[in-house]
């Protein structure tokens, strides 16, 4: 189990107190304090850990929230920024003696400008919810999480969220402009704009990512994109993971950068393909899923050439989307992996690690090792053109023993990532779930220095002070 | 400035730090130096460069991947690229001819100052293609951040803040970068429109279309402007989406077709169509792209600005005598367009004596200070090179 910094005594006594003050900062039905009320706070996506606050606010204004956090960081109290709660790295695990603030009220669309292909948005705007106020003009916003539906952008820019495209429209922190923030201590400042790269430090690009420990996002200013004629995926199927992932390289080597390039294992085909009834070849050991963009005959086009390629490693079945409604069929097995692996086991653990795409088959056949040491079964989806894997650990919530048994697995997952030149986390980011981990990526000296740049925005360490960094003396 | 320490290692970058805290002497910190007269002169005695520094450390094409010790030259690292049919997309600058040089900019110094060229606007900045680094920090200590994979999110990201730091955080050692496919064909469209706001509406209709446009530039030629949009892709989708685009902007003016254009580019690119006198002060300006037009009547009243767009009209360079007066409208009119400027070159004093960058809110002043403490905790980076130091 987790540990968490140990809550101050002073501040869970004064517990009704701090209620009513932040009731005299608040509307009244912007603070929550009643267990029963506190309960959907408790955890997020990463539902094994689960910690009640001191009590929850949910501001609908940046001065609100700036109210709020000049009062904590008179009164010394912790606090933990909320977005929709769809973390499954633990992002939004609240602390005892901690306020929650949570976003989802500040969910208004301030501005939307085609011309100048810019948006700016309240932070609890969901992902979905920009690409919505803007697809009636053909533009799109481009990172899209699996969560899309639900997360929220300003938890995608604390998380530097990506999604199945980011191998050509990039991750959150290439489609930003500006964002409006509440710092620690409760000033509220604008960095970046609504123009590319400002002059001065960026930190636009260091809060991104930051996992909610420098400052509360309150507004968001994205760049829109306008999207193509159209889009069509298909489907290779291979013989081997190695081959498979040669024809990644030979796909990638040929200077064809697909939009999406989706790889999955045998474990995972099946498990989809029960699920969703994609057509998805049983036989094979790994399958590819391409997707191309532009017009009809540049789809044409592309698909083509990615099919003569895939034809050279002696696949099992290509097939080729022929309108939109089979591209749909393809994606469906992809999209619902998930939930499909949710029906063959109670529960699942979702890893995050990032490898060099050459390292793949490797990779793959250790955590096959694996699987038989631990006595567990895991599929794996993979963003094969940018190399962030996500292992499915299956196992049974009921029983404590499996528990532990996959997250020691998960732990071996991703220390094997950093081996081999990777990286512990692609997508999901570090929050406590890989806090513990992070040495085996960086030394005790550049954790420091990551840990002094904390200090510099939040010299109390009130703003989510349990996430990321191994627990010390600062937390 | 004559005395320069050249380490031949990143050890050797250690050590001539260690023997700067030791000194408590400060350190200007470049690479060739080819952008020494870029923001403000630097106060300080002695010198440390990272020329020594050279050599690609590792490239893997097909992982779009590359990594190289930071004082290896721009030079280099392209040609070794265009082996392979890759290149750095952001599409860096070339800034010998307007700093007057002999010397290649460096990976390092490229990193450091952020600059990126006319496929900025697609495809993103030199930070945003920046993957991992090394650096030495100013308690002498090497640090890593990021990696060699293309998606990484593991603890605070230093390679975005270390971007464009200009050598006041820390000194790069190693960087890698993510590279891409270059095209195999482009070509450009030029649209002869009837004055500069003409010319932005054009660019935004290129950048709004569904053809992936990656160069949206816009000459000011005395008696109109060219506005010019490249597509860059397989050819047959150049050919294509070439026809369709031209169809789209016919209303915006007479459209030509230029099959060759890479030369037209790599001007833009550097700046040259800007044609700036020897004696010119040169600002870079970054606004919104629709607020251009207004920006650049202004400083064409004020002190007859001679301007070249770029990024869509979000990118203004502007070159004018390198005078307070014409300084203080390039402030103003950035201002009223909450713009960002930087006095990109001007000769010394001007630069020592006027903010060369818009000035930060008190609370992020504040922030600034504790973050370059915490990464220079004895101020010998580059002292004074961004901001004037109190």
């Amino acid at each position: 189990m987790i540990s968490l910094p140990p809550p101050k005594p002073e501040i869970l006594a004064r517990r009704d107190a701090i209620v009513a003050e932040l009731h005299a900062l608040l509307p009244a039905d912007a603070v929550i304090h009643e267990a029963l009320r506190m309960r959907p706070y408790e955890t997020d996506g990463l539902s094994a850990y689960r910690q009640m606050p001191l009590a929850v606010v949910l501001p609908s204004t940046t001065d609100q929230v700036a109210a709020v956090m000049r009062y904590c960081h008179e009164q010394g109290i912790r606090v933990v920024p909320r977005g929709a709660g769809t973390s499954l790295s633990g992002g939004a695990l609240p602390l005892e003696d901690a306020v929650v603030i949570g976003l989802m009220r500040m969910n208004r669309i301030l501005e939307i400008d085609f011309d100048d292909r810019l948006a700016v948005v309240e932070a609890g705007v969901t992902n979905l919810g920009i690409t919505k106020a803007v697809e009636h003009e053909g533009f799109f916003y481009a990172p899209d999480p699996s969560s899309q539906l639900a997360c929220m952008i300003g938890g995608n820019v604390n998380m530097n969220s990506g999604g199945a495209h980011c191998l050509k429209y990039g991750v959150t922190a290439n489609n930003l402009l500006g964002l409006k923030l509440v710092t620690p201590t409760g000033d509220i400042v604008e960095v970046g704009g609504d123009h590319l790269d400002s002059a001065g430090y960026d930190w636009l690009g260091l809060m991104t990512g930051s996992e909610g420990m420098l400052g509360i996002v309150t507004e968001v200013t994205v760049r829109i994109l306008r999207g193509p004629e159209g889009a069509r995926a298909m489907l290779a199927a291979f013989k081997g993971t190695e081959i498979a992932g040669q024809a990644v390289d030979a796909i990638i080597g040929s200077g064809i950068i697909p939009v999406a390039l989706e790889f999955m294992d045998k474990p995972c085909i099946h498990a989809c393909e029960a699920f969703a009834h994609a057509g998805y070849p049983l036989d094979a050991e790994a399958m590819l899923i391409i997707e191309v963009e532009g017009s009809v005959a540049e789809q044409d086009f592309l698909l083509h050439r990615i099919k003569e390629i895939c034809a050279r490693f002696d696949p099992i079945s290509l097939k080729v989307a022929t309108s939109v409604e089979e591209s749909m069929a393809i994606w469906k097995g992809r999209k619902g992996a998930f939930g499909a692996v949710g029906r063959i086991s109670p529960d699942y653990l979702c890893m995050d690690g990032t490898i060099p795409t050459g390292e793949l088959p490797f990779v793959l056949k250790r955590i096959g090792e694996m699987s038989t040491q631990y006595g567990l079964q895991v599929a794996n989806v993979f963003h094969a053109g940018d190399g962030n894997l996500h292992p499915l650990i299956m196992f049974d919530a009921n029983d404590p023993a499996s528990f532990h048994r996959a997250e020691a697995f998960g732990a071996d997952i991703l220390k094997l990532c950093v081996e081999v030149g990777g990286c512990l986390t692609g997508e999901h980011g570090v929050g406590v779930e890989k806090r513990d981990l992070m040495h085996v990526q960086f030394h005790p000296h550049e954790l420091d220095q990551q840990r002094a740049i904390k200090t510099a925005f939040d010299p109390a360490w009130l703003l989510n002070p349990h996430k990321v960094f191994p627990l010390t003396e600062h937390a | 400035m004559s005395d320069f320490i050249a380490p031949a290692d990143e050890a050797g970058v250690v050590a001539a730090i260690q023997s700067a805290i030791a000194a408590r002497e400060p350190l200007s910190i470049e690479g060739n130096g080819s952008k020494r007269g870029l923001l403000r002169p630097v106060q300080a005695a002695r010198g440390l460069t990272t020329r020594g520094l050279t050599g690609i450390t590792l490239y893997k094409p097909t992982e779009l991947v590359l990594s190289a010790r930071a004082g290896t030259p721009m030079p280099e690292i392209e040609a070794t690229l265009a082996e392979r049919g890759q290149m750095l997309a952001p599409e860096p600058p070339d800034m010998r001819g307007i700093f007057g040089v002999a010397e290649p900019a460096t990976i390092g110094g490229l990193v450091a100052t952020n600059l990126s060229g006319p496929r900025r606007i697609t495809v993103g900045s030199v930070r945003d293609h920046l993957l991992g680094i090394r650096f030495v920090n100013g308690a002498g200590e090497v640090i890593r951040s990021g990696g060699r994979v293309l998606k990484n999110v593991t603890g605070l990201d230093l390679c975005k803040l270390l971007a464009g730091s200009h050598g006041t955080l820390g000194v790069l050692t190693e960087v890698t970068m993510k590279v891409l496919p270059a095209a195999e064909a482009s070509a450009t469209l030029a649209i002869a429109v009837p004055d500069l706001a003409a010319g932005v509406k054009a660019l935004s209709a290129g950048l709004t279309s569904p053809f992936g446009v990656t160069g949206a530039a816009l000459r000011i030629d005395p008696h109109g402007a060219t506005a010019l949009l490249r597509l860059e892709d397989l050819s047959e989708s150049v050919r294509y989406r070439g026809a369709r685009l031209r169809e789209d902007l016919a209303s915006f003016g007479d459209v030509s077709l230029i099959e060759d254009s890479a030369g037209l580019w790599r001007g833009i690119r550097d700046a040259e169509p800007l044609g700036a006198a020897e004696e010119d002060a040169i600002w870079r300006l970054s606004v919104r792209p629709s607020a251009a037009p207004a920006l650049a009547a202004a400083l064409q009243a004020a002190f007859g600005a001679r301007l070249l767009l770029d990024w869509g009209g979000g990118l203004i360079w502007v070159a004018g005598p390198a005078t307070e007066a014409a300084h203080a409208a390039v402030m103003a009119a950035t201002a009223a367009a909450r713009g960002s400027f930087t006095l990109f070159r001007a000769p010394a004093p001007m630069r020592a004596a006027l903010p060369v960058m818009p000035p930060e809110a008190p609370a992020l002043a504040a922030i600034a200070a504790r973050v370059q403490a915490a990464l220079d905790p004895f101020g010998l980076f580059n002292p004074g090179r961004m901001r004037s130091r109190p």
